[in-house]
């Protein structure tokens, strides 16, 4: 049973995780707080998945070390009690109903039936809880997930991609959740690789890219940090602004007549040039991105397949 | 459904270790077991084909007696109990090696079994917990199949070859004969965690029970003779007869003993790689 004292802070070391020669989760160290939700983002392939599998110690580390609340997962005596994770919604058997694949698990942690109930009104399943879970769609079978997470009333919440197959008023009921179980102090870790979805709900941000450690920061941080360095510059005297801008190491990336998108130069330093040569400008503008671009920006190296567009395409 | 609802209702009930321990885990695989349907069936049908062929092949017996050759008559008369268990019985092991494998392949198949690992992370008491309940429902399966095939079967033999329950070790043989069923039952549930397939699973058992054995007697002279009755489903199976044949090595008692260590070993390997490889 985990302290009530002791922060229940998902901390991760230098963790590590080989399948063969391929190296999934490559060194990654950062801790998780709680009273916050943060996001797990990365693209698919990332090693989202398996971080998560291992800091559950369903997968065992090849390195390094997975920590919630200072002690490894198996060492938990009740850990559905301190750990609810959503990893994988379909882990249930096609011939067992809801009811009962909620009481097996209750039963482990010495839940009375009363919880199963709760847990069943809390997702919105109760009127289906007695039918085979085989039946459901791929929505409930979300939901039933999450209650299986919420099970032992958990104060940390470990939640793989849990808006995918849910319609528009499923995942605003996750949000919801989400922010509430944050707010009443618990651990809240969700992953997706869906910017939007992080941009609504997370404010931390881990975000791995080939099972590297990209950026650990809030998610505004993030955002300011992908767009420092683009400027929408606009001036009648573009062409010559142009040349200026390479001369002092900027990086013109996208121009059509009088507007130009600086990049490497920030809006001061283009400023200067343009005061220095006499150059009139209408407009000087950085750029605030989304937290889609700042995250095209700083995860397109690491990517398995750069162009190939899985992320963000089907943002809801 | 946009309700953002409390999530903190139970005053975390008070925990009693001790209740919580084996005894919670053996009422969760009890609730797992249970509650697949298919599973129920199975083991009702292995009640009821039990004692179909039990009545089939003594009421055959009974029928062809007179045409029957001295020799197999003596075979029977000598121990009535292994005709009449055996008819049902060969059915009866097949059905239990294909549950026991289902019982464990099945959470891997569905991925229950890491909803069953986050509950429990030591993760062998799982497999203890399965195997324990496993083993006591087919115990329970195996006499109420057991028994009344040998009433129904001594009852058709009884003007051919007469036997009681009261006859030395008739008894036992027919308790045996749910005791290794349900020993059998945990060697299946074995192989079924180290294959974590059902059909591969499936084949793995039949192929040690049902295919081994005759492979071994084509194994030439005494070395064949030693390996046939050593192997577990040989040695196991002598704890339903009554008493030790001429031919065979073993007593029943012995030869359920090497079957319990084969099973015990088989679990062992088990339980380490269920500890050690990713789930």
């Amino acid at each position: 049973m985990l302290n009530r004292a002791v922060p229940p802070v998902i901390e991760v070391r230098d963790l590590t995780k080989k399948y063969g020669d391929k190296t999934v989760v490559d060194h990654l160290t950062f801790t998780v707080q709680p009273g916050a939700v943060t996001g797990f983002l990365g693209p698919n392939g990332a090693g989202k998945s398996t971080t998560m599998r291992l800091i559950v110690g369903l997968d065992r580390p090849s390195s390094g070390s997975a920590t919630i609340g200072g002690n490894a997962y198996a060492e938990l005596s009740q850990p559905l009690r301190v750990v609810g994770a959503l990893l994988d919604a379909s882990a249930v058997h096609p011939g067992r109903s809801a009811y009962n694949h909620l009481w097996y698990l209750a039963q482990t942690q010495g839940l009375p039936r009363q919880r199963v109930d709760e847990v069943l009104d809390l997702v919105g399943l109760r009127d289906v809880a007695r039918k085979r879970a085989g039946s459901f769609s791929l929505g409930m079978g979300q939901r039933l997930g999450i209650a299986v997470a919420l099970l032992g009333d958990p104060q940390v919440l470990i939640l793989d991609e849990p808006v995918n197959g849910l319609d528009p008023d499923g995942i605003l009921w996750i949000r919801n959740l989400v922010r509430q179980l944050a707010s009443e102090g618990r651990t809240v870790f969700v992953s997706s690789h869906l910017m939007s979805e992080m941009a609504m709900t997370a404010e931390s941000l881990i975000v791995i890219g080939r099972g590297r450690l990209i950026a650990a920061c809030s998610t505004d941080e993030f955002i300011e940090q992908g767009s420092k360095r683009s400027v929408l510059v606009k001036s009648p005297d573009a062409p010559a602004l142009r040349d200026l801008i390479a001369s002092a190491g900027g990086e013109v990336t996208a121009g059509e007549d009088d507007a130009i998108i600086v990049r490497l130069l920030d809006a001061p330093q283009i400023g200067a040039l343009a005061a220095t040569a006499g150059l009139v400008l209408h407009e000087l503008t950085p750029q605030l991105a989304s937290l889609e671009d700042a995250y095209m920006e700083q995860t397109h190296n690491s990517m398995d397949f750069s162009g190939h567009d899985g992320h963000g395409a089907n943002t809801p | 459904m946009t309700s953002v609802v409390a999530t903190n209702p139970i005053p975390t009930p008070p925990i009693d270790r001790h209740k919580i321990g084996i005894a919670g885990l053996l009422r969760s695989e009890w609730t797992k077991i249970r509650s697949v349907r298919s599973t129920v069936w199975a083991l009702l049908i292995l009640v009821v084909l039990a004692l179909g062929f039990t009545t089939l092949i003594t009421a055959l017996i009974s029928a062809q007696w007179d045409k029957t050759d001295i020799s197999q008559q003596r075979e029977i008369l000598a121990d009535p109990t292994r005709t009449i268990l055996g008819a049902g019985f060969q059915f009866s092991q097949l059905a239990v090696c294909v549950l026991g494998v289902l019982v464990i392949a099945n959470e891997y198949s569905s991925g229950t079994i890491r909803a069953s690992l986050l509950a429990v992370p030591r993760r062998t008491p799982i497999l203890a917990a399965k195997a324990l309940v496993f083993a006591a429902l087919v115990f329970v399966v195996g006499e109420l199949a057991a028994f009344p095939s040998f009433f129904i079967g001594a009852a058709i033999l009884h003007k051919h070859a007469a036997v009681s329950l009261g006859d030395p070790g008739v008894l036992r043989a027919v308790i045996g004969a749910g005791l290794y069923l349900s020993v059998l039952g945990v060697f299946a549930i074995a192989i079924g965690a180290l294959v974590r397939h059902a059909a591969g699973g499936i084949t793995g058992i039949i192929g040690f029970v049902l295919v081994l054995a005759p492979l071994a007697q084509l194994l030439p002279g005494s070395a064949g003779k030693h390996v046939h009755a050593y192997l577990p489903s040989e040695a196991g199976s002598l704890i339903a007869s009554p008493r030790q044949a001429a031919d065979d090595l073993l007593s029943p008692w012995q030869g359920f003993g090497v079957f319990c260590l084969w099973t015990a070993a088989l679990m062992l390997v088990a339980m380490y790689a269920l500890k050690h490889r990713d789930a």
